[in-house]
């Protein structure tokens, strides 16, 4: 057994209604940089959760070995104390504190419950040394970009003495410089025998950097391999290698002319402001005409449609032109009356009212219809409503049923219904299916369709490959903010596309 | 799942009258509400022997609650949109003030000082919605500001003095009752008003092809409706009749019920509350309109403080000193939620009503001062802890 520091056996985690995990097996020798891989979903979360004990023993099956005795982790502190620690991909530092303060949060030297600072900041230096970090451990979190805090959280881990890091998508929200800082940083970490977990979908960072690569799909292990005995190519066919089914009723359909265009745009981070998330992208849209934007989490793509729809809260650039004509686009009631319409992703958060009915969200967008001089027409909010509801046969008791109560497939039924309300020409439809169900995706796929051929033109932002694939008649690839490949429906395949979206050509 | 069912059947809605409309978020708990309202009642009626459901009683009830009321109804919107507005005791004592020291000092007519003070309360209504929604300021510290501000304007501009009297035209705002033929043709205009929107209502759901409740049933809960404002005129003129500050909550009341309820502004506030983020993505200019949920709240706060100015006779130091927690406290019980996107008017003034009732209950009682805050403050706690019990149910 004393091969392996870490070895997770026969994981099993169900949540109601899915199988998150099935039967992982993974195993992590000491002191080397261990690459998770697989697509969003594929169960790579979930299994560092119950590694670090966010879910606790009894709520899945299989056993945790480390070095050699099975551990049995009731909560994220017990997992800490044998040793692992977690970096999520959200950091979790108070900024209000000092970096020092954050090192030591809960684990602060005292004596008799009264800190020791002069302990406390010394001790710190000491950690930050470590992560290659030479700042003052009294400044605030703040004040530090996103790469120094991500160091900070490394020092705050191994202060506490972490033999296993786990590094949950780390380059996400770095700059290329930071990256290559943080590559630095591990291989230091790894001389000074620290075993690391990289979790990351960038192929590339991953030859850089691991020992050995494991690949997960639909939450089951596919493989683990030495990095040297295997290929890039090799690792992107495991992890999206799946089967098409014929689960996408994608249509042909004459597209008509261009309606939509997007010059040199550009977007910066609101947190980061010399940061980039979207660097000179161009292109078009045509009527009847679904476009697919795939690429990584993180990659802008998201950034760079809701900055276009004016509700993205970093700086922008650019022309956007609706029928030729150049449009000034401020805010989402600017592009509203301009004839875009935008279904958001994380409907919760950003598309639904939830403690309101079906009619009120299904009209928020598109009130003005239904008033005169500022009042509302009930029965003609209703007349529409109820139609919207038939069309897109959304399961509700009545329309005044508050959304909360709904299925999550007909809660995205609903945030879609509000948006074809306004009648768009344009549609954006940011991860449109995430979350619901077989069933109701494809409803979803089918009112796409319907609208295609009412010569609507949709941009389709997905992480779904077999979506995107499925439904789009024109594939633009994201990576790192700029466009890195376009294909045509017949000429993409998952392997071109997850090759483009992890930065190769 | 229990939620799914056909939805073509499903998706048929029973619709309401405007009267049903108006109150559209007074279902199941406004009705609670009304019970418990009817125990106090009872409760106090029994206690006094009686004296408290006299019609004098009833009038003098109805005109304590009005300006808690008014205040509510401001605040209700504020609330809605998740913020607070801790200020509104201090613009009913400034406005008030500045109202009566433009008459007794400065010989204003009263229509041209009540306009002024309305305007100052609308105009520090707009001040602090432009600190909240354009400097992200958070209402608390904008209004709780404006709370020590305006009482010092106002003891400042008084010279600390009382300013009396008023003349009789500003006085009897607050003071005169509406006389038996003009009460009984506004009653009979309420009630002729009632029974033409319920056949225009139903006609007009006719017409959209909607189902429509059964006639007799319709022409049932109008009777039903209109019996209640004939028995409420009646008790009012058992005693001097309809006293103007109840006119003026009531329709107050009906102007914003209808303003939350039926315009586009209003369901633009409600969803802001809910979700601000799902509101700006639905293309709502959220800062827009909490400036207007403030200048509203301020004008309203206004109202009262002509109104105080109006019952004292006199403009006082300490007029709406502490009014706005019994604004917040109706609300709360009325079924407003801190959390936003949930709050009706009706409720609001059923709120105040408890919160009056009680008020006078204890005074009729003789129960001594001290104790009168007391009960208050535990009954608040009381009515929002059932409210979360009942609702986790």
């Amino acid at each position: 057994m004393g091969d392996y520091i870490l070895e997770m056996r026969n994981i099993t985690k169900e949540f109601p209604g899915v199988r998150a995990l099935n039967n992982v097996n993974f195993k992590v020798r000491p002191g080397e940089i261990h690459a998770l891989c697989g697509e969003n979903g594929a169960g790579k979360s979930t299994l560092m959760k119950i590694l670090s004990g966010v879910y606790p023993y009894g709520t899945y099956d299989g056993a945790i070995i480390i070095n050699g005795e099975e551990q049995r982790f009731n909560n994220i502190a017990s997992s800490e104390a044998a040793g692992i620690a977690i970096i999520n991909q959200e950091l979790t530092l108070v900024k209000q504190l000092t970096v020092g303060e954050n090192i030591f949060l809960g684990n602060e030297p005292n004596k008799h419950g009264v800190i020791n600072w002069h302990q406390l900041y010394y001790e710190s230096k000491k950690w930050m040394a470590a992560v290659k970090l030479d700042i003052n451990p009294q400044t605030k979190v703040a004040n530090l970009g996103v790469g120094h805090q991500q160091m900070v959280e490394i020092a705050k881990a191994l202060s506490k003495k972490a033999k296993i890091l786990i590094l949950d998508e780390p380059s996400a929200a770095l700059t290329e410089n930071e990256v290559d800082t943080l590559m630095d940083i591990l291989r230091t970490l790894k001389n000074n025998g620290v075993t690391c977990i990289y979790i990351s979908h960038k192929i590339n960072e991953i030859f850089e950097i691991a020992d050995t690569v494991t690949v997960l799909r639909d939450g089951e292990t596919i493989a683990t391999k030495p990095i040297d005995q295997t290929t890039e190519n090799e690792v992107i066919a495991m992890m999206v290698g799946r089967e098409l089914s014929n689960r996408f009723p994608r249509i042909n359909h004459e597209t008509g002319e261009v309606i939509f265009e997007v010059k040199n745009y550009n977007v910066f981070d609101p947190d980061n402001p010399q940061r980039k998330l979207v660097d000179n992208v161009s292109f078009s849209v045509r009527r009847g005409e679904i476009l697919g934007i795939a690429g990584l989490m993180g990659a802008g793509r998201t950034e760079l449609m809701s900055s276009i729809f004016g509700g993205f809260p970093g700086e922008s650039y650019g022309e956007v032109y609706i029928n030729g004509q150049k449009v000034e686009i401020k805010s989402p009631l600017d592009a509203i009356n301009n004839g875009l319409a935008m279904v958001t992703e994380d409907r919760k958060r950003y598309g639904l009212v939830l403690i309101h009915d079906v009619k009120k969200n299904l009209t928020l967008a598109n009130l003005k219809k239904y008033c005169k001089s500022g009042v509302i027409n009930a029965n003609e909010e209703i007349h529409d409503s109820e139609k919207i509801v038939n069309t897109l046969s959304i399961k509700t008791p009545s329309l005044e049923t508050k959304v909360n109560n709904l299925s999550g497939g007909n809660q995205q039924k609903v945030v879609v219904g509000k948006w074809l309300l306004t009648q768009p020409l344009i549609l954006i439809m940011d991860e449109p299916t995430r979350g619901i169900d077989v069933g109701a995706k494809y409803e979803i796929y089918s009112i796409m369709n319907e609208l295609k051929k009412q010569g609507v033109a949709i941009i389709m932002i997905s992480s779904e490959l077999p979506e995107i694939l499925g439904m789009s008649d024109r594939i633009l690839v994201i990576h790192e903010g700029k466009i890195n490949g376009e294909f045509k429906h017949d000429e993409a395949s998952q392997e071109k596309i997850m090759l483009a979206a992890t930065g190769g050509n | 799942m229990s939620v799914v069912r056909e939805s073509t059947e499903s998706t048929i809605v029973a619709r309401k009258s405007l009267f049903s409309r108006l109150n559209a978020r007074f279902d199941l708990r406004a009705y609670t509400m009304i019970i418990a309202l009817v125990i106090i009642w009872l409760f106090f009626t029994i206690l006094t022997e009686g004296r408290f459901l006299t019609p004098r009683n009833i009038s003098n009830l109805a005109r304590q609650v009005s300006i808690t009321a008014i205040l509510a109804i401001g605040m209700v919107m504020v609330i809605v949109t998740t913020h607070i507005e801790l200020s509104v005791g201090s613009i009913l004592g400034l406005t008030g003030g500045l109202a009566g020291i433009l008459q007794v000092w400065y010989h204003v007519s009263t229509p041209v000082a009540i306009l002024i003070a309305l305007l100052c309360g609308a105009l520090i209504g707009a001040f602090h919605g432009y600190w909240v929604a354009y400097h992200n300021v958070p209402a608390f510290i904008v209004t709780l500001a404006g709370l020590l501000a305006y009482r010092g304007i106002l003891l400042g501009i008084t010279k600390g003095q009382t300013v009396a009297p008023l003349a009789p035209s500003f006085k009897v705002l607050s003071s005169g009752y509406l006389a038996l033929v003009p009460g009984i043709i506004l009653s009979s205009i309420i009630i002729i008003g009632l029974v033409l929107t319920s056949i225009l209502s139903r006609r007009s759901k006719i017409k959209y092809g909607f189902k429509v409740k059964p006639l007799y049933f319709e022409i049932l809960t109008t009777i039903v409706y209109c019996g209640l404002i004939i028995l409420a005129t009646y008790v009012l003129y058992q005693y001097e009749g309809i006293p103007y500050p109840v006119i003026v909550v009531l329709v107050l009341a009906i102007i914003f019920s209808f303003i939350t309820n039926n315009t586009k502004f209003g369901r633009q506030v409600y969803a802001m509350g809910g979700n601000v983020e799902a509101a700006r993505l639905s293309g709502i200019n959220v800062r827009r309109r909490t400036l207007v949920v403030f200048v509203l709240a301020g004008l309203l706060a206004s109202i009262a403080g002509v109104l105080t100015t109006a019952r004292l006779n006199a403009a006082t130091i300490t007029a709406g000193d502490g009014a706005e927690l019994d604004a917040i406290a109706s609300c709360v019980i009325g079924g407003t939620s801190f959390l936003g996107g949930v709050g009706s008017i009706p409720g609001a003034v059923l709120g105040a009503l408890v919160m009056a009732s009680l008020d006078n209950g204890m005074s009729m009682m003789n129960v001594e001062a001290y104790w009168q805050p007391i009960i208050k403050g535990s009954i608040l706690l009381l009515a929002v802890w059932l409210d979360i019990k009942t609702k986790k149910k």
